[in-house]
């Protein structure tokens, strides 16, 4: 029992980091991409946009640790860099897709009618899209810019959230303890974010870390169709796809090096996103 | 002493696709401060829309409270607007929940969701509120409340999760106490404890408590008088002792007669007569209901005019009332 350990919160960290090994490992892997991120320009080994001939598809070795592109630029310090570009849309864009997809999932479950009918209509029509053509589509009318690309990609997200959130605040609206907090008076918007909100949680998260992988993808994705993160800033989507069918034989470091940068960061984000969804619960302590 | 809780001529329908569902018809009672009056019935009989009505909580659509009243200190709940009474809910009039496994919300402490409401209704700040919370698991008696105020609803039992509602139903001291099965999910000795408690604490804050149970043992033990419902209306009401002595509607008759004694349970000397009697038959559906006596279909005494003509609700003994073409 917890009563004979104070409750603080490195408690609570400690006891859990030891419960959850993978999420711990999910977690060291995103720490260590974002500081990657934030502190690119010291640690990263040269100037990720210095051209040189002379180590066009240079492999990997001393001086180039993961190699070089065709225009002799080092890898690894644009993998670096690219970790900048590549975490700021995975992150913003969950982050804004999956609070605007919740809100609307929220606001559809608890108001129902014909405000439910209108908006799962138009969610319905969103998802009839495929993601990456709508984000094309926004992109293309906004123009190409870090904002308007987690813009782009943040909107096509928000329809399955909003689906997921709604399907779980019906179900949950009907539990006892939220005719137990009518019943004490509270009002329904108050019993919407205080008693059903943190209850849709746990898939919201499991679905926000699978969606912080597909959006790494359709950045990539725009950028080969150059209408992501404008050159010459480097994205890790951008130097996998501009490399893809070119080099994949000649210079395999071009292509293996950024996807497995991207499967990383996907994979540590799943492991610390299912880590926190149990953490999280306070069933499963103790 | 002027009643609490007065309520008159109160009905509730649902309109749904198979029609009229008139679940409460022309319900009428009062309690006074301290007093306890138990309402009792089979399942579907109108118990539990009787308790929601009072709360104004029955949904809407498909629900309807069409008519009547119920005053709380003089005040009618069903003209107030919706402001008004969730003001009153929780402060004036509070409800306790058959289910207490989950009645509480699974991730918030049981300390916050007392809190939560005491800072909804007194306005009081934050550490006052959990300082109340901690004082009514107190009063409760929940061993180690201020630890307990701590812990989840998973980490106690159902005893616990009851007492932790009923303290939370009483923390900002309401008029009238509305309880609706709070024992049926328990087992029986815990069942017995609650029981007390609710009465210690009535005693305590002079609650005016309406207890909804089918169970007739618990009625003898905690009521002072009682309400027989019967597919929606009100066929019996009078003092327990009264209505235990001299059951005058057939169906608390039948209620009685098929409560299990331990001295006829031996099974040795057991004349046919302490056999253990059911009502044979069922409650009839609500949207279909007979013309006249809704139990007539099920009562071995009912003539002509029982199916015919819906018997009044009237004075058959002093203080002791019935409707019943027979009684």
């Amino acid at each position: 029992m917890s009563a004979t350990v104070p409750h603080s919160f490195w408690n609570n960290v400690s006891y859990n980091a030891r419960r959850y090994p993978l999420g711990v490992a999910g977690g060291i892997i995103m720490i260590v991409f974002v500081l990657a991120a934030i502190f690119a320009s010291a640690v990263a080994p040269l100037d990720p946009f210095n051209t040189n001939a002379k180590a066009s598809l240079a492999a990997p070795g001393p001086v180039y640790l993961f190699g070089a592109d065709m225009m002799g630029r080092d890898v690894l310090s644009r993998l670096i860099h690219g970790a900048r570009v590549s975490l700021a849309v995975a992150l913003g864009a969950t982050i804004i897709g999956s609070g605007i997809g919740c809100a609307v999932g929220l606001a559809c479950g608890y108001i129902g009618g014909w405000f439910d009918l209108l908006v799962q209509r138009v969610t319905e029509v969103m998802q009839a899209l495929p993601l990456l053509v709508m984000a094309l589509v926004i992109t293309a009318s906004l123009g190409p810019s870090l904002r308007n690309t987690i813009i782009a990609i943040a909107i096509p997200l928000i329809p399955s959230v909003a689906r997921v959130i709604r399907s779980n605040v019906l179900s949950l609206r009907e539990m006892p303890y939220v005719e137990a907090a009518k019943a004490t008076g509270m009002s329904e918007w108050r019993i919407a974010i205080i008693h059903v909100l943190p209850n849709t949680l746990a898939p919201l998260i499991v679905l926000a870390t699978a969606q912080l992988g597909s959006t790494i993808l359709t950045e990539a994705s725009l950028s080969f169709l150059g209408l992501g993160v404008p050159e010459p800033y480097p994205s890790w989507g951008r130097m996998l796809s501009e490399s893809a069918a070119e080099y994949v034989r000649t210079a395999p470091w071009l292509v293996i090096y950024p996807g497995l940068a991207i499967s990383l960061v996907v994979f540590g984000s799943n492991l610390l996103g299912d880590a926190l969804r149990d953490a999280l619960d306070p069933r499963q302590r103790d | 002493m002027a009643p609490v809780l007065e309520v008159s001529g109160l009905s509730t329908v649902f309109h749904t696709r198979r029609g009229l569902v008139r679940a409460v018809q022309d319900v009428s009672f009062s309690v006074e401060a301290g007093e306890t009056l138990a309402i009792v019935g089979e399942s579907g009989c109108g118990k539990t829309i009787t308790a929601l009505s009072l709360m104004r909580l029955i949904p809407q659509p498909p629900g309807e409270i069409v008519s009547g009243s119920v005053k709380v200190d003089g005040t009618d709940l069903l003209k107030l607007s919706e402001p008004e009474m969730r003001k009153m809910r929780g402060s004036r009039i509070a409800m306790i929940f058959q289910e207490p496994m989950t009645a509480l919300n699974p991730l918030m402490t049981i300390g916050r969701q007392i809190a939560e409401m005491v800072m909804l209704h007194d306005g009081a700040s934050k550490q006052v509120a959990r300082d109340r919370a901690v004082e009514m698991l107190h009063h409760v008696r929940i061993p180690e409340p201020a630890r307990r105020a701590r812990e989840y609803p998973h980490q106690m039992s159902g005893g616990m999760r009851q007492r932790a509602m009923i303290a939370m139903a009483l923390a900002c001291k309401p008029k009238v106490l509305v309880a609706d099965e709070p024992t049926t999910a328990l087992d029986v000795t815990i069942q017995a404890q609650i029981l007390d408690l609710i009465g210690d604490l009535q005693k305590e804050f002079g609650t005016a408590v309406v207890l909804i149970t089918h169970d007739l043992g618990v009625v003898a033990e905690v009521a002072q008088r009682v309400v027989v419902m019967y597919a929606g209306r009100k066929v019996e009401e009078a003092s327990v002792g009264e209505l235990f002595a001299h059951p005058l509607h057939p169906y608390p008759r039948g209620l009685l007669g098929s409560i299990p004694r331990v001295g006829s349970a031996r099974g040795l000397d057991v004349s046919p007569d302490e056999r253990l009697r059911e009502i044979t038959g069922m409650v009839p559906a609500l949207n279909d209901l007979p013309p006249g006596c809704a139990f007539a279909p099920r009562c071995s005494l009912a003539d002509a005019r029982c199916r015919e003509t819906v018997p009044p609700f009237e004075l058959k003994q002093p203080d002791h009332f019935a409707a019943c073409w027979q009684a």
